[in-house]
């Protein structure tokens, strides 16, 4: 794999075809547990290592499988590496296992998986389809940070609670007080929060698209519409 | 023709089959290694929960495994069975932790944990699941605030009947305006965990003062798992 290629797939995976602002795929997990950073980064995570292992794991056997029965086998391989995510999480950070519940089992039926199974990993080599679902991965959980930060900062003031529930008691001193005696806006805890958080970053990166687009043209260029992400052609 | 898609048919299913045997044998694998550690985090996680509301001066046993099947009661809110989990210190029966639920939150149901002292009184309460309104009704958390710990101490025989309601409606609880709802089903749960206890005292301490075949069973039933 040449380094071009390694930085195409980067780009694509967390700018250009970002999960969360652009394909706008996998949302259910993104409106229900970015309420704070710390919840919205695990979940992200643990989609992303879902991802890069998923991938590593199904293009190898792409060829071994028959066409009619890929599907079964893809999403058994999935729900397998899902489990034992969950297997992991449940010994080793208890609590956030708690906070999370329902979502971790969820990946499995988080399209973005097997969307990028079927689009990549069943075409491609086992290396690049791994670091394509690192990648993907890796800018669902971007989104999933700026809108926790956001939603956490409007909603209670602060940034990083929770954090004691991944690495110990000690790291409680972590969590930043933003805004001291806050009082909370519980529309941005609430999913209505989410979802005009959510907005707010698909317009935001539509203009830095428009911007980028109308610098390479030249100040004489027209404006054209970035186009949205809800179209079949960006779902790759 | 037929024989070459029977023959297509099996090929599919015996690879299908090969990839779940792999899929379950990880899994086996996975669940064997992590099993233990899983069953440690959760009996620290119930202990840690339990200990902020049975002081620890009231027991010196091991309280998990210190437990008693309680059948479904409407007094508990519950309707299967639950646990209680016995404190003993020496060995004499010292307070017992009781799950209930208060089903008539405002937005269902509200999972308690109530301890008991042996002489009636409330040695604490904390609420263990919720659905409440984030930022309105969640004061109910220990993590928000401290209303919850307004019930210690108190018995039945220190308040009556018509002290068990919130301030509005004429009782002894603070509550919080604009969320009244919730209080209310969460003092009304406590009330009546205190009456089933109450009304079992007997047999919840007449079990309790058996210990040495509670005990023995209890590990049995650990054993088993």
């Amino acid at each position: 794999m040449t380094s071009q290629e390694f930085k195409d797939i980067f780009y694509n995976g967390v700018w250009k075809q970002n999960t969360g602002v652009v394909q706008l795929l996998g949302l259910c997990p993104i409106l229900a547990v970015s309420s704070s950073v710390v919840n919205a980064v695990s979940l992200g995570l643990a989609t992303a290592l879902v991802m890069t292992l998923s991938g590593a794991a199904i293009a190898p056997i792409r060829q071994v499988v028959p066409n009619e029965a890929r599907i079964p086998v893809f999403i058994l391989i999935i729900a397998v590496l899902v489990t034992i995510v969950q297997f992991v999480m449940h010994a080793y950070t208890h609590e956030l296992y708690v906070v999370l519940g329902i979502f971790i089992p969820l990946i499995v039926t988080n399209c973005i998986v097997l969307a990028r199974i079927e689009a990549f990993a069943s075409k491609n080599p086992a290396l690049e389809s791994a670091l394509d679902g690192l990648a993907m991965g890796l800018g669902l959980t971007a989104v999933l940070a700026v809108l926790g930060g956001i939603r956490e900062i409007f909603g209670h003031g602060t940034l990083l609670t929770g954090i004691d529930m991944v690495f110990g008691e000690a790291a409680k001193s972590w969590v930043v007080t933003v805004v001291p005696n806050y009082h909370g806006f519980l529309l941005a805890i609430l999913p209505p929060g989410a979802f005009i958080t959510l907005g707010m970053l698909i317009a935001g990166k539509n203009w830095l698209n428009l911007r980028a687009e109308q610098k390479l043209k030249g100040s004489s260029a027209t404006i054209t519409p970035v186009q949205g992400g809800c179209s079949p052609a960006a779902h790759g | 023709m037929r024989r070459t898609m029977a023959k297509a048919s099996f090929h599919t299913a015996l690879n299908l089959l090969f990839f779940a045997l792999i899929g379950t044998s990880l899994l086996a694998f996975t669940y064997n290694l992590t099993h233990d550690q899983i069953a440690r985090s959760e009996e620290a996680e119930k202990l840690k929960l339990i200990s902020q509301i049975v002081p620890h001066e009231l027991f010196d046993n091991d309280i998990i495994k210190d437990t008693l099947d309680i059948a479904p009661d409407a007094l508990l809110g519950s309707n299967s069975s639950t646990t209680a989990y016995r404190a003993r210190l020496q060995g004499q029966p010292s307070a017992l932790v009781l799950e209930a639920v208060a089903p008539d939150g405002y937005s269902g149901k509200i999972a308690l944990l109530v301890a008991i002292r042996d002489n009636g009184e409330i040695a604490g309460v904390r609420v263990v699941a919720h659905r409440e309104t984030p930022g309105l009704g969640d004061y109910i958390e220990i993590a928000k605030s401290n209303w919850i710990k307004g019930f210690d101490g108190i018995s039945q025989a220190r308040y009556t009947e018509r002290d068990w309601k919130v301030k509005k409606d004429g009782g002894q609880f603070d509550y919080m305006a604009g969320a009244t709802i919730t209080p209310r089903a969460v003092v009304k749960a406590v009330h009546k965990t205190l009456q089933y206890f109450a009304q079992h005292r007997e047999t919840l301490f007449a079990r309790i003062e058996a210990p040495q075949v509670s005990a023995t069973t209890a590990s049995a039933k650990e054993h088993k798992k």
